[in-house]
């Protein structure tokens, strides 16, 4: 297995106030990752630098190549972005979106070719949204919307998906779907995961291994059964739960009192 | 899965091109006096007073009103996009009162200059436009340095910047209105309500080079104006050079817009309503967008004008009562339809 991304000291402030500091992280080719913190320990701006939107003190590798090697073009072919949540301002058709995830594999100045209707079609039909595909995206619902920005990123034929929190404001049905769906992608197509994630049962279920940040540096980092225990979750949160294996995966009780 | 071809692109701009071609045709054949067709091109080298209506009059006018409501389209299109804002119009970017401001210096200080055009052969052009183009020019600058944050045009600044720019260069224009004398003022007003008349080919060309220009740089970026509707960062991650992009679509929609205005005045509504009602009929992805919303906006002017010239004849209304006439009521009913699509609370 080769190195898919590589970070050496990573720093980065908003303004004076810092958010990364000193974060020195090697993802493997084809892993699954889960990036665990609280609020403002830097899960977003993390995924911000690895996908070139945010500038970062320290490195970033890429396939072995410094980041700043590559141009926005390339960059968006080897990484595809889920973001929390997003906000279209224009009516375009779930199929549209879809196909604007192979911006950068056309030329910007000709239509979609076949190839890129064929992998379109084929990462809707993997996110089980090809009956959706002429309908507005604002009409659907946050589970269904969800699912389409996945099939986007997917048909970025992208070497390594990021995603931000992409189930937080879904149900727990929905969620479970799309952290299946992201599973299934890792294990057939090897497609390199970098996930953050909020929530530590539904993280330890489905990844096997995990990042926790916290005041801006990694706390922790390893398997599931090494990184969620009562300890580190005490330390970063601030907040006292009881955990108990469940299986290899361990479980996450909260206690009442904070 | 229903997404843009070559197919619909031919078939919607070459419908709408038609159109364009019998607009030409019968807004120049349609005004107060009569003219035979077939009279004026025999004669096209003798003097003749159908050659003379036709030709020399009004052809030019449609071409302008044309290149006018075909670039002001294009450009609240592009607008809209950049500032993922669907009420933007291109009266909202100052350049737009910066070249009115600019005209209106013309007229208080040079009314009766007219500068020769490759010795007069090419007719004589009034000081004004490029008085007017050049307060284009500088307000596009001040407007984009303004905005203009670490390598990026940042939307909520470049609209405030253009509204109150504009709220402000209205109020130095009323100061002006104000201290030169009554039939001054009246001149000011009337440049000001915008107009398409037009003599010299020389204008018409002048506009459709920068017209033309402006419209293919900005079609050719239809595929990363789609992308930037979804916000800046997922454009940016989906492979566009989000920075460049907003520079280049400012700067390209400032100096079609400061052209424009400098020659006609400010006729509003074109570029609002044009791309609402487009982006109804063939979609939103601009790259179908824009060309279909240039070619509407100019056989919407073209009529528009043609009924300013005509409805109260031998007398000439301004062009932009007539847009607005159209374009504030249907406004109106665009923001009403999707008030009720929204559900209540």
């Amino acid at each position: 297995m080769s190195t898919a991304v590589q970070t050496d000291k990573l720093a980065f402030a908003y303004k004076d106030k810092g958010v990364l500091d000193g974060v020195s992280l090697s993802v493997e080719k084809g892993e699954m990752l889960g990036i665990l913190g609280p609020n403002g320990s830097g899960k977003t701006t993390l995924l911000k630098i690895l996908s070139g939107v945010l500038t970062a003190k320290g490195e970033v590798k890429i396939n072995g190549k410094t980041i700043r090697s590559y141009g926005r073009r390339e960059l968006s072919r080897l990484f595809a972005v889920v973001p929390q949540e997003s906000q279209v301002s224009f009516p375009y058709t779930v199929a549209e979106i879809v196909l604007m995830g192979r911006a950068s594999h056309h030329n910007p100045l000709a239509f979609e070719g076949e190839r890129d209707r064929e992998v379109a079609r084929r990462s809707m039909e993997l996110t089980g949204i090809m009956s959706l595909s002429n309908r507005y995206l604002h009409e659907l619902s946050g589970g269904e919307k969800q699912r389409v920005i996945i099939a986007r990123a997917l048909a970025q034929e992208p070497e390594i998906l990021l995603l931000d929190e992409p189930s937080a404001f879904l149900d727990l049905k929905h969620q479970v779907q799309i952290l299946e769906l992201l599973r299934r992608l890792n294990r057939e197509r090897q497609l390199t995961i970098i996930a953050a994630l909020h929530d530590l049962n539904l993280a330890a279920l489905f990844f096997p291994r995990l990042v926790m940040l916290g005041d801006g540096r990694i706390y922790h980092d390893g398997t599931p059964k090494d990184v969620l225990t009562e300890e580190t979750i005490e330390e970063v949160y601030g907040i006292r739960v009881r955990v108990e294996p469940d299986g290899p995966t361990p479980r996450l009780f909260i206690r009442a009192s904070v | 899965m229903q997404v843009l071809n070559r197919r619909k692109m031919i078939q919607v701009n070459g419908a709408l091109f038609f159109l364009l071609i019998i607009s030409i045709i019968g807004c120049s054949m349609l005004g107060p006096v009569a003219v035979d067709f077939s009279q004026a091109f025999k004669n096209f080298f003798s003097p003749d007073p159908n050659t003379e209506i036709l030709l020399r009059t009004r052809l030019p006018r449609v071409l302008l009103g044309i290149a006018i409501g075909g670039g002001m389209a294009a450009c609240g299109v592009v607008l809209q996009a950049l500032l993922r804002n669907p009420l933007a119009c291109p009266q909202m970017l100052g350049v737009s009162g910066g070249a009115s401001l600019g005209g209106i210096l013309g007229l208080i200080f040079f009314p009766h200059w007219l500068l020769p055009v490759a010795g007069g052969l090419l007719g004589e052009i009034s000081w004004v436009p490029l008085t007017a183009f050049l307060g284009a020019l500088l307000s596009m600058v001040l407007i984009y340095r303004f905005s203009l944050f670490h390598g990026r045009l940042h939307p909520y600044h470049l609209l405030l910047c253009g509204v109150i720019f504009n709220s402000f260069i209205a109020a130095v224009i009323m100061f002006l209105n104000s201290i030169v004398d009554f039939y001054q003022a009246q001149g000011l007003l009337f440049w000001l309500m915008g107009s398409l008349s037009t003599r010299a080919y020389f204008t018409v060309a002048f506009i459709w080079a920068y017209i033309i220009f402006g419209f293919l740089w900005l079609w050719a970026k239809g595929l990363s104006l789609n992308l930037i509707t979804l916000g800046e960062e997922a454009a940016m991650q989906l492979g566009v050079e989000t920075g460049a992009l907003q520079r280049q679509a400012f700067v390209a929609s400032s100096l079609m817009i400061g052209a424009m205005v400098s020659v006609s005045g400010m006729i509003g509504f074109v570029g609002l309503m044009i791309p609402h009602v487009m982006r109804l009929i063939v979609g939103s992805d601009h790259r179908l967008l824009l060309p279909a919303s240039f070619l509407a906006g100019g056989i919407f002017l073209a009529w528009s004008d043609t009924l300013a010239r005509i409805l109260l004849a031998p007398a000439e209304l301004p062009v932009g009562i007539i847009t607005a006439f159209f374009g504030a009521p249907f406004f109106l009913f665009l923001l009403y339809r999707e008030g009720r699509k929204t559900p209540a609370l």
